[in-house]
């Protein structure tokens, strides 16, 4: 319940918090703190020094608005509670959002900590993956982007660099004939995913597949691509035929295992789950 | 509202200060200059102590003091407060001192002048251990016992014996089971392969006690004659009370006064003085005063005297400083006593009509690291005696080996021995109509205890003493429109829609009693209430009780139940209760006893008060004793309106005394110390309407009717509250809670991310309808209502999930129901 | 150890804290507002929800430092004039509570279920209420004393 003690300092800027990190290479950020906190109350974490970036007053990384192009520009910063609630998110987005962990947690979580914190259960990463967003982060050196399918590398682990921040995720725009869904089975005491699938569909004119992007959460050490899933739904029609073959796809994963749900099992769920995504998607396409 | 208020809604009157932030809970509280104890606990299920070096954390900053083991060993050991014959009873230290015996076992404490500090501290101690091999597995700890044999061997028919059995009142028929059962020997012979791994030496095959209940040649008769016998297996999981307060307990030592202040988290604070200051700090009973202030709910976890209790009582009077100790989630995980974890053999035996002949049972009961207060009643005589159910079943046996493991002691939780006794024989109810053929509600009604059997002896030595069980279940029938809805599933069926109904005809024995027969059975505790009723001068009155309310609502139930008594409107009474120094001795809040037994101690003290109060007014009025009566509040000579007293002029002159009858002593109080003369039996028939996904196991609550009889109502919408938490307690144990372990003793579910409870969305509204049996034998009828729904629910989820299962073949699951165990057993099915 | 200023109830508090005092900890012990309380270590079971800034959170799941410059409401500051929120009124009216250790973050997380959506279904009251747990009622009367306020509050 008591955290062990830190240094505080609060940051006004990213180019301040650029510079604290820095200047203390041990440093956490803090926004929300829903991943830090419970974490640091428990001693599973002990950072030295916390960098409060809750309140940096900065456009990009509030934001939950439509880009130019008609894609989707979500800040750091924005709450679950935002993104869940916000206009011009794609569905899978917003479904995800509204189904962590509960209101008060999506008051203050926001999206760059969770996924900074990359908890294999976590929901946004298969959404990310699905929507194949691009997550913005600055660095001492610049801005750098890194594509979702490259930045969940492991289980708690990320390609951010220790000294670099996630200012923004962007989104392009889904084109026509196209939606996305999420799916999930959450844990019954802690709500987070034991599996979640989640899909992005695009359609030629005759309604044949002409992207799919499937990914899963919760079930793996990270969050990955269904591959197998997707190679069969490409080039055919979106129907319930073709949504049970492709979902039942063997995709091969190596699935974690605890007290509530066995490799096995969560295998299975990530199957019916990438099922039922892409009903939802086919519904929406309608 | 008119002034009897008893039998009405009335809203409670401890919800003001509840509703605005205003509760007095124990960790609200603080003294002048007090500290912060943080206990550090074992990480390890089973290790030697090798060493524990408290140099760094004492030399921390703003750490008061550090004790170990050593400093606390010549403290008493945690009290069991029931014996067995034969009983093993393991010492259990306040703080281990040279072995941990399960994860959570405290080894050292800091006091600090804050929390934080204290927590910080605690990692500075580097304590050496020497693990252990634990033993978890309950049926692996007692491999070897010869008991334990009979349970392997349960395939082997029993020699049929003819034997006389004759009834007896319950105390002779449990001291004459006890009587034949001898104190079990270790077993001599040495078992091939590695050393068993035993959690204290003393207990050979980890066995604490073994106890049995019921004929067993004439059980064994009765199978010999079945037409048909029903075996099942079934573990009844092991479960946290999860009260959302968690444990805590403030002492403050008064160096002048050599005396100790205690508020804690207690559901009976005398038990607590009792046993704390006579068995375990060794400290005049009069120097101990524990207070009981608002609790955040028990459910059983507030009985038992606790480590961290005593230490901090200990530590206060070393330091001459108060110190505060308030449970973390997690720690409660890992220190609060856990409930249920059996595994249990059984068989029905039925003739070729579907009438019941025997029910014979073998259970194996975790009971953790060490033996707790009420451990060793729990998994005898609050369940043995239950498993008649409401069936007329005429030979009954049941043996239980109490069995020590490296886990959490065990002990009570909501039910406490009778949730596991309902759903072992609602289960097999269930599996012997399916292996019958019979629909469930008939093989139920063929077998229930009719009417005009009460007083009803069971097998098992309990006397029913009243009942209608066909009322119950029709009620709940009619309400779920059965036919309808089996008409539903049928249809349902065919659209791959698996719709499952589920009942639980249920009967539970609330407020153990009496007194001289517990005592005979082995219990270090009296089984009585008291109440004293003071009336002050002015006519409004402070009630003490001996029962504590931790979320049952006594303060209003009592001023209702005191209120008719007397004539004097709710508002006039104070209850008062949890502060050992301002009661007088009671025995606190469980099994469902505060209403009929507490209750009845102040409907008697009352009626003491009201004798001495209408002698008094007649005296003033100038009337005969037997022609004043209290009407609409006042004291009037009937027939003659116009006289008439109020409380005050009564209470009044009680006090000033200046006019007395010839004898009559100054003062209006009067206690009273209710010994029931009997169990109080409530009843009831619940039914649980539940779907099943078929893709992923889930489990949907669609409909729960209950039906239940309590017994005479003090305020209904408190019995439908009750009912509600313990229906909810029990669809939790059924479908989400599991205070799971691995091979290696640490406890997987040690948080609330990992440990679940129901949450709002995962539960349906309830529909209650009720019967009312009043209880034959107290004063108000009442019979008890706190733990019904934890009682019959599990099994009604489970029965209805099973039903829901049968087209894939599924004969039982064990509990809980999680969507991988559901999938599983589908797919086992395929 | 920071200062902080935090307008708790209406009234503007200053402290110097400990970076890592939980916000809980500063109602609690500093302030003395003991009718947020705590249940568990890891945001489930909502006993501590206050409102911050309008919004429900956890406060054993915000550092005080965090909170500085905010708006503090906890279920001591709900009740106005001396007169019970119709929410604490619908609980009372409904048995909504038993023991009262999870009521006051109930109270305050339904404050926020009915700014959000002042005419809610039972479901939507239920899903709402995931993040508070109460061992006592099995949500049965709290459901109902919420959506009893609801109406309470449309009248109004």
């Amino acid at each position: 319940m008591f955290p062990s003690s830190f240094d505080y300092q609060r940051a006004n800027s990213v180019q301040e918090a650029l510079a604290l990190l820095s200047q203390h290479p041990d440093a956490k950020l803090i926004a929300g703190g829903h991943s830090l906190l419970p974490a640091m109350k428990l001693r599973l974490a002990t950072p030295p020094m916390l960098i409060d970036i809750s309140k940096i007053d900065d456009f990009t990384m509030n934001a939950v608005s439509p880009t130019r192009d008609g894609g989707t520009l979500i800040g750091a910063l924005a709450t679950h509670a935002k993104i869940a609630g916000g206009q011009f998110v794609p569905f899978a987005l917003q479904t995800a959002a509204s189904l962590i962990g509960d209101m008060q947690v999506r008051n203050m979580g926001t999206i760059g900590g969770s996924i900074a914190h990359a908890d294999p259960a976590a929901d946004y990463p298969a959404v990310l993956l699905a929507l194949g967003a691009e997550i913005h982060v600055e660095g001492p050196n610049g801005a750098r982007v890194i594509a979702a399918d490259d930045f969940f590398t492991d289980l708690f682990t990320t390609a951010l660099q220790p000294n670099e921040i996630v200012v923004s995720i962007r989104i392009r725009p889904a084109g026509t004939r196209a939606a996305s869904a999420y799916a999930k089975h959450p844990h019954p005491a802690s709500g987070f995913a034991v599996a979640g699938v989640a899909v992005a569909i695009a359609a030629n004119p005759d309604r044949t597949v002409s992207t799919a992007r499937v990914a899963v959460t919760g079930a793996c050490a990270k969050a990955q691509r269904l591959s197998a899933t997707e190679n069969a739904l490409m080039g055919k029609p979106l129907n319930a035929d073709n949504i049970q073959a492709a979902a039942m796809t063997d995709n091969m994963l190596d699935c974690l295992s605890d007290q509530y749900a066995s490799a096995e099992y969560r295998a299975h769920l990530s199957r019916i789950l990438a099922r039922n995504a892409l009903t939802t998607v086919l519904e929406r396409m309608q | 509202m008119g002034l009897n208020t008893f039998g009405t809604s009335l809203k409670r009157r401890e919800d003001p200060r509840l509703i605005t932030g205003h509760g007095n809970y124990t960790d609200n509280m603080k003294l002048p200059d007090m500290t912060y104890a943080y206990i550090l606990r074992s990480p390890h299920a089973h290790a030697k102590i090798v060493s524990v070096d408290t140099a760094r954390a004492k030399q921390h900053p703003g750490v008061v003091a550090v004790y170990t083991g050593k400093d606390t060993e010549a403290l008493g050991g945690l009290p069991c407060g029931w014996t067995h014959p034969g009983l093993v009873t393991p010492k259990h230290n306040v703080i281990a001192k040279d072995e941990v015996n399960c994860v959570g076992d405290p080894v050292a404490v800091v006091i600090a002048e804050d929390r934080y500090t204290a927590r910080d501290a605690a990692d500075l101690i580097d304590v050496e251990y020497e693990v252990l091999p634990a033993i978890i597995d309950l049926e692996q700890a007692v491999v070897g016992h010869e008991s334990a044999r009979v349970a392997e061997a349960h395939e082997e028919m029993h020699h049929p014996e003819a034997h006389e059995h004759e009834h007896t009142p319950l105390g002779a028929e449990i001291e004459r089971e006890l009587a034949s059962e001898i104190p079990h020997e270790p077993e001599v012979t040495e078992a091939p392969g590695p050393r068993p791994v035993l959690v204290h030496d003393e207990a050979a095959h980890n066995t604490a006690f073994k106890w049995a209940i019921g004929d067993k040649a004439k059980t064994d008769a009765a199978f010999a004659q079945a037409a048909h016998v029903t075996k099942l297996r079934v573990r009844n999981n092991r479960i946290h009370a999860s009260a959302i307060e968690p444990r805590s307990a403030l002492a403050s030592y008064d160096v002048a006064m050599d005396s100790l202040t205690l508020w804690m988290t207690s559901q009976n604070p005398h038990i607590h003085r009792l046993l704390m200051s006579a068995f375990v700090l060794g400290i005049p009973e009069h120097k101990l005063r524990v207070i009981a202030p608002d609790v955040g709910g028990g459910f059983g976890s507030k009985i038992f005297v606790y480590n961290d209790e005593v230490i901090v009582c200990w530590a206060s009077k070393q330091l001459g400083r108060p110190v505060k100790w308030t449970s973390e989630r997690r720690e409660a995980y890992m220190s609060d006593s856990h409930g249920r974890d059996h595994v249990s053999h059984a068989e029905l035996a039925t003739d070729a009509d579907g009438k019941i002949l025997g029910l014979r049972v073998h259970t194996l009961a975790n009971l953790g690291a060490y033996l707790t207060l009420f451990a060793t009643a729990v998994p005898t005589y609050l369940y043995g005696t239950l498993l008649s159910g409401e069936y007329n079943i005429p030979a009954i046996h049941c043996e239980v080996l109490g069995v020590l493991t490296n886990t959490v002691p065990v002990d009570a939780v909501r039910g406490a021995g009778r949730p596991e006794a309902t759903f072992l024989v609602e289960r097999l109810m269930d599996t012997a109509a399916r292996e019958l053929n019979v629909d469930p509600v008939e093989f139920r009604r063929k077998n229930f205890v009719k009417p005009d059997q009460f007083p009803f002896q069971t097998a098992v030595a309990l006397q029913y003493d009243s009942g209608n069980y066909d009322a119950t279940l029709d009620k709940a029938l009619e309400l779920i429109d059965y036919k309808k809805l089996r008409r539903e599933q049928a249809d349902g069926r065919k659209h791959g829609k698996y719709i499952g109904i589920g009942f639980s005809t249920y009967i539970e024995a609330c407020g153990l009693a009496p007194s001289s027969l517990v005592g005979a059975l082995g219990a270090g505790a009296g089984q009585w209430e008291s109440a004293l009723v003071r009336v002050m001068p002015t006519g409004t009155v402070n009630v003490y009780s001996g029962s504590h309310s931790h979320g049952q609502g006594h303060d209003t139930t009592f001023a209702q139940i005191a209120s008719r008594e007397l004539g004097i409107p709710v508002e006039n009474f104070n209850i008062i209760h949890g502060d050992t120094d301002a009661l007088p001795y009671g025995w606190g809040t469980y099994g469902s006893r505060s209403a009929a037994v507490g209750g009845s101690a102040i409907v008697t003290a009352a009626r003491r008060v009201k004798d001495k109060a209408i002698k008094l007014a007649a005296h003033l009025l100038e009337a005969n004793e037997a022609d004043v009566e209290i009407s609409d509040g006042k004291f009037m000579v009937k027939g003659v309106p116009s006289k008439a007293k109020s409380w005050l002029d009564v209470a009044l002159m009680a006090h000033l005394a200046h006019n007395l009858p010839p004898g009559m002593e100054p003062g209006l109080e009067f206690s009273a110390f209710y010994d029931p003369s009997n169990f109080t039996y409530p009843f009831g028939a619940h039914v649980c309407v539940s779907e099943v996904n078929a893709d992923t196991g889930e489990v949907k609550i669609l409909r729960y009717v209950a039906v239940d009889d309590v017994g005479t109502q003090i305020n209904p919408m408190i019995v439908n509250g009750q009912l509600h938490g313990g229906i909810a307690h029990g669809i939790g144990q059924a479908l989400y809670e599991e205070a799971a372990y691995n091979e290696d003793g640490q406890l997987l579910a040690a948080t609330m991310m990992d440990y679940a409870l129901p949450k709002a969305s995962y539960l349906p509204s309830f529909e209650l309808a009720h019967t009312v049996t009043p209880c034959p034998h107290n004063p108000t009828g009442v019979k008890g209502v706190g733990e019904a729904g934890a009682i019959a629910a599990p099994a009604a989820v489970a029965n209805s999930v099973v039903d829901a299962l049968a087209p894939f073949g599924v004969m039982h699951l064990d509990m809980p129901l999680t969507p991988e165990k559901v999938w599983r057993a589908m797919q086992e099915a395929k | 150890m920071a200062q902080v200023e935090i307008n708790v109830n209406g009234k503007l508090r200053k402290a110097d804290v400990d970076p890592r005092l939980l916000l809980v900890h500063f109602l609690r012990d500093n302030l003395n507002l003991t009718g947020t309380n705590v249940g568990c270590d890891t945001s489930q079971c909502g006993a501590c929800t206050v409102l911050l800034d309008d919004k429900t959170v956890k406060s054993c799941t915000v550092l005080t430092v965090m909170a500085h410059g905010s708006q503090v409401t906890t279920i001591e500051g709900l009740s106005q004039n001396g007169k019970l929120h119709a929410l604490q009124q619908a609980f009372w009216d409904n048995h909504g509570l038993q023991c009262g250790y999870c009521t006051s973050g109930m109270i305050m997380t339904a404050t926020e279920i009915l700014k959000n959506n002042p005419n809610p279904t039972e479901d939507d009251v239920r899903h709402n209420l995931d993040g508070n747990l109460c061992r006592c009622t099995g949500y049965h009367n709290i459901v109902k004393s919420v959506l009893a306020a609801a109406e309470t509050m449309r009248g109004a």
